[in-house]
């Protein structure tokens, strides 16, 4: 339950001359950078308006990048309002300090965090807004407001009714509550069931507008040449050739690069084309980045304790040493280009002392600080239209605002509004990758077969260095991104002598969060080592699990249910089988069990997969499902086939011919299982993308005896 | 140049070599047909050229002349094609870039192939990538819509 005071609320409620628009103010307490969510309670600020015509919008703090949050953060108002579901119009929400992210203190979207942390004020603002119109018909009706009921829509009192619209003005003048009563979960109606998107129907008709989609009289084009290699800057150039392509009309040098500005985007591409061989570049130290030789240099490295202590218990050297029997392994992970579908861009204006900004972005706050800065005018002059995002898989959450940032220095260069696009091309080469890396893992083991020793060393950039995140999440050397999923591992726990060490190399390429994050790899290592000693010992790989999770009753019952669902224990189909893997991020956990064959030219293929899911209480089961599918399907596109690689500073793979995602032949049959929980909610966007790599992983090696360590699994061709 | 855009014929002024995809888009305003990748690996600027799914994104607008053409935006008038209804009901949509050109590629199939085995429709849908991942539900909903069209004819 949650209730808040008048003193909180900013200047009672927001008056809009449509109807009432419940605003709920916080302190200011807007941070410059994320915090852990446990330091401060969720701050309860949220927008509803509810319309004469009855429709009632919300406002989206957070951005709509497929996760469903466009319908579940609907929902939650849509459950304490009592309005009618069909009347609900959701608008993504304007930059402003008033939509920070409750637990991190920044508008962003990001740590499949949206839903948990907007729980109570979310369903707060419903309840805040639900009072005042019932204040409001209690006062039209001459009557006392706890005689009154609501329901889809309207106050009732007996026979008599009000339409939420028809009290929207009135409801206007009303003083808002001092506190609201959330209803108890018994009595959720919407929250809890499958409820279909309310983006839908705009996105199978075309309608649903992306930044790409952005159109307006005056809005040129720019595509931007940028070094082919990371940290290379503009020695000279020749304009003349691009300029003479028709449609051109600037081209214009940048931080970045040099912009060719053009009518529209054919012109602009044309212009660069012809620009890109008359550009001459001062490549720097990075035109000697070798992606295999970075591998061979982190393997060496990871032989040895790495300078960040991340967890440490006992001599794990004594007890290695000690132990029955040693188990050691080296997993690595490559360098991931996000790819989002709708490749980067940003429109924008800037005039008059302001900077309008249009683009899908997951990091409002940033970009509107960096905007500002770059534009010269003050931040609460920059206005951010956010789009729909088309995928966005943290490419759209950078620190720096790069893409963002690049698109205002080219409006500013410019002097006319113009809409920056990136090519698939620039896309897949321009950077901000999941960063490569390697975990090597010694376990020593009892005579039973338990682990008594564990040390653990992971190498590979630290996504935060150098970004005001720093400070919050990079502590003596430990990047909390680079070894999550290793440090809290439940299994961990049980050993009784451990050291996990990390090195973070630094090196001229941008890395960035990527679906699942840090999990992506740790994931692999983990789940992959627990498989290896299980059969290492001699013992079925769930039981094996099930024994070193013991204390953990949601691990232990999410992975019986993966179990049970896959027929875990039945023989499989011939020339298949199976493997298991359980891991918690964003405090959800999952558990997968995949089916796999291999095929006469050794390629693998993944037919099932049996995914049981404790996220805590959910919201919508129908997105669950939805997300759980597509972050199962994200993660296989890097279990199979994707792999960035840099030779001589230039990266090798291009466009989608070259840098393979999952297609829709290779979609396996997911099933997923939603468990009863009561435990205090998690995320769903991600969560599911960690452990698909080990699950694949392990049944490769139930199937064939090889064990595959490197990402993408490979195997040997004979 | 005229164009015979959702039965429509526009006259449009863009030079012979640029894609289809960039006149649909950039001089035409129907955003509704995305760009992807630019070399027709990945179906988001997919279109109806005389009922075939087709890239946009690297077909010359000189080709097109005389030839029908139909966008997302044409496919019907308010989101009635039974591609479209089977694809609101399966909940298929996430971020939804590619989506357009997935239900063009689904309905050019169940337009040719009434009744689409799973083969058919891997093989139909195998070039328009989801980096969402809503494949299972494409599946489903081509399925349904299939199923649908079956049923009224």
């Amino acid at each position: 339950m949650t209730s808040l005071t008048r003193r909180q609320l900013l200047r009672g409620s927001l008056i809009s001359g449509a109807g009432l628009f419940v605003a709920f103010h916080v302190p200011r307490k807007v941070r410059a950078a994320p915090q852990p969510p446990a330091k401060q309670p969720p701050n309860p600020n949220a927008f509803v308006r509810v319309a004469p015509d009855d429709s009632v919008t919300v406002l989206l703090a957070h951005s709509e990048m497929g996760q469903g949050i466009w319908t579940g953060l609907a929902m939650l108002i849509a459950e304490e309002l009592d309005c009618d579901w069909s009347k609900i119009r959701v608008e993504h929400a304007p930059a402003a300090p008033v939509y920070a992210h409750p637990a991190f203190g920044m508008q962003m979207t990001g740590g499949s965090s949206s839903t948990w942390s907007e729980f109570d004020r979310y369903r707060t603002a419903g309840a805040m807004a639900r009072a005042m119109l019932v204040r409001a018909a209690a006062a039209q009706w001459k009557t006392d407001a706890r005689k009154l009921r609501t329901g889809n829509g309207y106050v009732v009192r007996g026979k008599d009714r009000l339409s939420y619209g028809q009290l929207a003005v009135a409801a206007q003048a009303q003083q808002p509550p001092r506190s609201v009563k959330l209803k108890d979960r018994k009595d959720w109606k919407l929250l809890g069931k499958p409820m279909r998107r309310l983006d839908s129907p705009e996105k199978v008709t075309g309608k649903a507008q992306f930044g790409m989609d952005v159109r307006f009289p005056g809005l040129r084009t720019a595509l931007v040449a940028r070094s082919p290699v990371f940290g290379g800057k503009v020695k000279s150039f020749d304009p003349s050739e691009a300029k003479s392509v028709k449609g051109v009309e600037q081209v214009v040098q940048v931080p970045t690069g040099v912009a060719v500005v053009a009518s529209n985007f054919w012109s602009a591409k044309r212009g660069r084309d012809a620009l890109l061989p008359r550009l001459e570049w001062d490549l720097g130290p990075g035109a000697t980045l070798d992606s295999a030789a970075i591998l061979q240099g982190y393997r060496d490295k990871a032989k040895s304790k790495g300078p960040g202590i991340a967890a440490q218990k006992g001599d794990a050297e004594v007890a290695l040493a000690q132990a029955a029997k040693r188990v050691v392994a080296e997993y690595d992970v490559p360098y991931l280009a996000h790819a989002p579908m709708e490749p980067l861009n940003c429109a924008v204006k800037i005039d008059g002392g302001r900077c309008e900004i249009w683009t899908g972005t997951q990091f409002q706050t940033m970009d509107q600080m960096s905007a500002a800065k770059i534009a010269g005018v003050p931040p609460e002059n920059v206005s951010i239209h956010t789009q729909f995002l088309g995928g966005g898989f943290g490419r759209r959450a950078t620190p720096s605002s790069d893409f963002v940032s690049e698109a205002v220095q080219v409006a500013k260069a410019a002097g006319v509004p113009v809409k920056t696009v990136w090519t698939r091309e620039d896309d897949i080469q321009g950077g901000f990758y999941r960063p490569l890396f390697v975990h090597h893992v010694e376990v020593g083991l009892d005579g039973k077969g338990r682990p008594v020793a564990w040390k653990h060393t992971i190498v590979g950039q630290s996504i935060l260095a150098g970004t005001p995140f720093e400070q919050f999440m990079v502590k003596d050397g430990v990047d909390a991104t680079s070894v999550e999923g290793v440090t809290d591992s439940p299994y961990l726990e049980t050993v009784p002598a451990r050291l996990v060490t990390v090195h973070s190399p630094k090196q001229p390429v941008p890395v960035l969060w990527w679906r699942s994050v840090g999990n992506t790899h740790t994931a692999f290592a983990m789940e992959s080592m627990i498989d290896e000693l299980a059969h290492a010992s001699g013992r079925d790989p769930l039981e094996f699990r099930a024994g070193l999770l013991a204390e953990k009753p949601r691990h232990l019952r999410a992975l019986k249910a993966a179990a049970e669902m896959a027929g875990w224990g039945k023989a499989p189909g011939s020339g298949r089988a199976r493997g298991l893997a359980v891991h918690e991020s964003f405090g959800s956990i999952i558990a997968q069990v995949a089916e796999v064959s291999v095929d006469g030219d050794k390629e693998i293929h993944v037919h099932k997969v049996a995914c049981a899911v404790d996220c805590g209480t959910a919201i919508n089961p129908l997105g669950i499902e939805a997300q759980v599918q597509g972050a199962i399907a994200f993660g296989l596109s890097a279990v199979l086939h994707s792999e960035l690689t840099l030779k001589d500073g230039r990266v090798e793979q291009s466009n989608f011919h070259d840098y393979r995602v999952l297609r829709l032949p290779d979609m396996p049959e997911v099933s997923v299982r939603v468990l009863e929980s009561d435990a205090k909610m998690g995320g769903i966007g991600e969560p599911a993308t960690a452990p698909i790599s080990a699950a694949v992983a392990n049944a490769v090696y139930a199937l064939t005896k090889q064990r595959l360590r490197s990402l993408p699994l490979r195997l040997a061709v004979a | 140049m005229q164009l015979n855009v959702n039965g429509t014929v526009r006259e449009v002024d863009a030079p012979e070599d640029m894609p289809l995809l960039w006149v649909l888009r950039d001089v035409l305003g129907l955003t509704g047909t995305k760009f992807g990748c630019g070399m027709a690996q990945c179906g988001a600027c997919t279109v109806h050229l005389d009922g075939q799914a087709t890239r946009s994104c690297v077909l010359p607008v000189s080709a097109v002349a005389g030839r029908m053409v139909t966008t997302i935006e044409g496919l019907s008038p308010d989101g009635s094609h039974p591609v479209q209804k089977a694809w609101v009901d399966a909940d298929v949509v996430q971020c939804g870039y590619c989506q357009p050109g997935q239900i063009m590629s689904a309905a050019a199939l169940v337009a040719q192939n009434p009744n689409p085995s799973d083969a058919d429709i891997d093989a139909a849908l195998a070039g328009n990538i989801c980096r969402c991942g809503t494949y299972q539900r494409v599946r489903e909903a081509v399925r349904k819509a299939a199923a649908q069209r079956r049923a009224s004819r």
